[in-house]
């Protein structure tokens, strides 16, 4: 799929994918619309700029694949794969409904870009740590890219996840530096404030301390997101004296490891009345509330 | 002879590791189920997973989606217990090309003791969509199991024992992933059963002739698909029928026997299993005598289930 670059374009397709979510959670009077719209810039910038893919292709071997972790924010995957041409835009208006493609939670294969089951929180990244993986194995050029949200990090297996792929037990060449992982912070879950129910800080360190390269962005700030999603596709390059008694790179001076951005977003971005608010995280906006979020979105 | 079923799992992985697809994954217990081999003769194809059960699950699912064939292998109380809900979604939900090895199932685990005696894996697996359950009795058909469940396209459960146990077939005797065997012809009641109980219901059998009672002995390996054609036509034969396996006597074989039967051919039945209650340390022959999975409570149970024909 061709590239998007100019800021200004991938801004109005965020907008655009923010009133998809806001109408098709209308339309199935249930579903999140907090992490969706939080996440609406990062999965622009991914599927209209970063990534390696094909909409045509759907399972073109060679894809960059993303794989969704934190599946209830599914309206947003839904709604950015409908907007990059996976499937028509009028099948958002299923979501939820009998006999749907668009399932509540993702279910694998159910419509062209959908690359994984998700719902259960953690199941996802050990998924995408699977693929990367293989990618390796086989000596595959492709990228494996992970939405995982704050809250979800609760979840034993997320760090059973990142143990593992920050410390491979196989050899070096299958490093698993081909994964990159975007993380909601939004600060919010169900009970409320996510350093009042079960804080997470310092996540920065923690993640750091599991071996992986932890870069921060502003989850709306198009630019940033860009540039950083684009620079977590290539290793650092160490600043040693000597590769050989370096403990950090390998020996072409390049330090491989998986790469967790924390995209800090404001849970429901782009509907003042939802911004920040844990009790937008499940529940849909009425015909009424839906009416004023798309007058905001124009 | 006698061998354990995980040596025959840990032959069969050899002879499938040279295709380059196949994979075997551990949570840390890469000796005890016999990936030794495996290991030595393809490094490239083992992954150790530390003990990390559920990121196990869900990283053999991305494999598999990716063209992989992973076999990962746990004792069964960790793997398909611990992560039985990243088989459920990451594996059976997703369809993905996951062959799980359950080791050390059953009573016969011995000093361990309970925390490591599986004896439920058999009722967790078989309800889940789109697996396959097969319980191999001795360790030529683990191998076999083993290498047909590589050819299945889609989630395998394999369930195997620790302990030395009798060999009954042999590398000619006929296996088919659901297909139930009729090892002995009999008429007066049938014992179906599965793993280590399909010798201790052949011993039972042997008994009883001697007491005049025909018994038919069935090897049920395959728990899911369920072959209810053999069961029926041997319900409607025998018109009694005795079950036993190495687990719970709810949710495992007996139930699946019992669901088909009472739909389509309803028939006196008693179960020989463990009743309702956790293991504990023990040597494998006290354990079966203790919690009644021997020969002697099929044969027990057959004379009880007489008396209802």
């Amino acid at each position: 799929m061709k590239k998007v670059t100019d800021i200004k374009k991938l801004k109005l397709i965020s907008k655009e994918i923010r009133r998809d979510i806001i109408k098709m959670l209308t339309e199935a009077k249930s579903g999140h619309p907090a992490g969706a719209l939080g996440m609406a810039d990062v999965f622009t910038a991914l599927y209209f700029n970063v990534m390696n893919h094909n909409p045509k292709k759907p399972w073109w071997p060679e894809r960059d694949r993303f794989i969704l972790s934190n599946g209830h924010i599914c309206p947003v995957w839904y709604a950015t794969l409908a907007n990059a041409g996976y499937f028509p835009k009028k099948e958002l208006m299923t979501l939820r409904k009998i006999n749907s493609r668009l399932q509540g939670h993702p279910h694998i294969h159910s419509a062209p870009g959908i690359e994984n089951t998700s719902g259960p929180l953690g199941q996802g990244i050990s998924v995408a740590v699977g693929m990367a993986l293989a990618a390796r194995l086989d000596n595959k050029k492709y990228n494996v890219f992970c939405g995982i949200s704050d809250a979800e990090l609760q979840e034993g297996q997320t760090w059973e996840a990142l143990m593992f792929a920050g410390n491979p037990s196989f050899k070096e060449e299958h490093t698993l530096d081909n994964l990159i992982v975007v993380l909601d912070r939004n600060f919010i879950q169900i009970s409320g404030s996510t350093e009042i129910v079960m804080p997470l800080e310092p996540l920065k360190k923690k993640l750091e301390a599991f071996k992986w390269r932890v870069l921060e962005i502003n989850g709306h700030n198009m630019h940033q997101v860009v540039s950083i999603l684009d620079k977590s596709t290539r290793p650092e390059k160490c600043s040693c004296e000597e590769c050989k008694t370096c403990k950090t790179c390998a020996e072409d001076h390049l330090i491989r490891k998986p790469t967790m951005i924390i995209c800090n977003t404001i849970p429901g971005a782009g509907v003042s009345f939802m911004e920040g608010k844990p009790e937008w995280h499940g529940k849909p906006p009425s015909p009424k509330e839906a009416k004023k979020a798309l007058k905001e979105l124009k | 002879m006698n061998e354990s079923t995980r040596e025959g799992f840990g032959r069969a992985l050899v002879k499938l590791g040279k295709n380059k697809e196949v994979l075997a994954l551990s949570a840390d217990l890469s000796e005890s189920t016999k990936l030794s081999n495996f290991i030595k003769k393809f490094p490239k194809q083992y992954i150790e997973m530390g003990v990390a059960e559920q990121n196990m699950a869900g990283v053999s699912a991305g494999l598999a989606l990716c063209g992989k064939i992973p076999f990962i292998s746990s004792y069964a109380v960790f793997s398909p217990g611990r992560n039985w809900e990243q088989i459920r979604v990451s594996v059976c939900y997703s369809k993905a090309n996951v062959k799980i090895a359950g080791c050390h199932a059953g009573l016969l685990t011995g000093p361990d003791g309970a925390t490591h005696q599986a004896l439920e894996d058999i009722a967790i697996t078989r309800c889940l969509p789109n697996m396959t359950v097969i319980v191999p009795a001795d360790s030529i058909e683990a191998e076999k199991a083993t290498i047909a469940a590589a050819s299945i396209k889609g989630p395998v459960y394999l369930r195997f024992g620790r302990e030395k146990v009798p060999v009954i077939t042999t590398k000619r005797s006929l296996f088919k992933v659901g297909k139930a065997e009729v090892l002995k012809e009999g008429k007066d009641v049938c014992v179906i059963a599965c793993g280590v109980m399909v010798y201790e219901a052949l011993i039972a059998a042997k008994e009883l002739e001697k007491q005049g009672i025909s018994v038919m002995v069935i090897n049920n390996h395959t728990i899911k698909p369920f072959d209810e054609k053999t069961i029926i036509s041997a319900a409607k034969k025998c018109k009694a029928i005795v079950t036993a396996e190495e687990h719970q006597i709810t949710g495992g074989l007996g139930s699946a026997v019992a669901e088909v039967l009472s739909k389509s051919q309803p028939t006196p039945m008693k179960f020989v299993g463990v009743k309702d209650t956790f293991g504990e340390s023990g040597n494998p022959e006290e354990l079966m005598r203790k919690y009644e999975c021997d020969s002697k409570s099929i044969i027990k149970a057959v004379k009880e289930v007489l008396r209802k024909k």
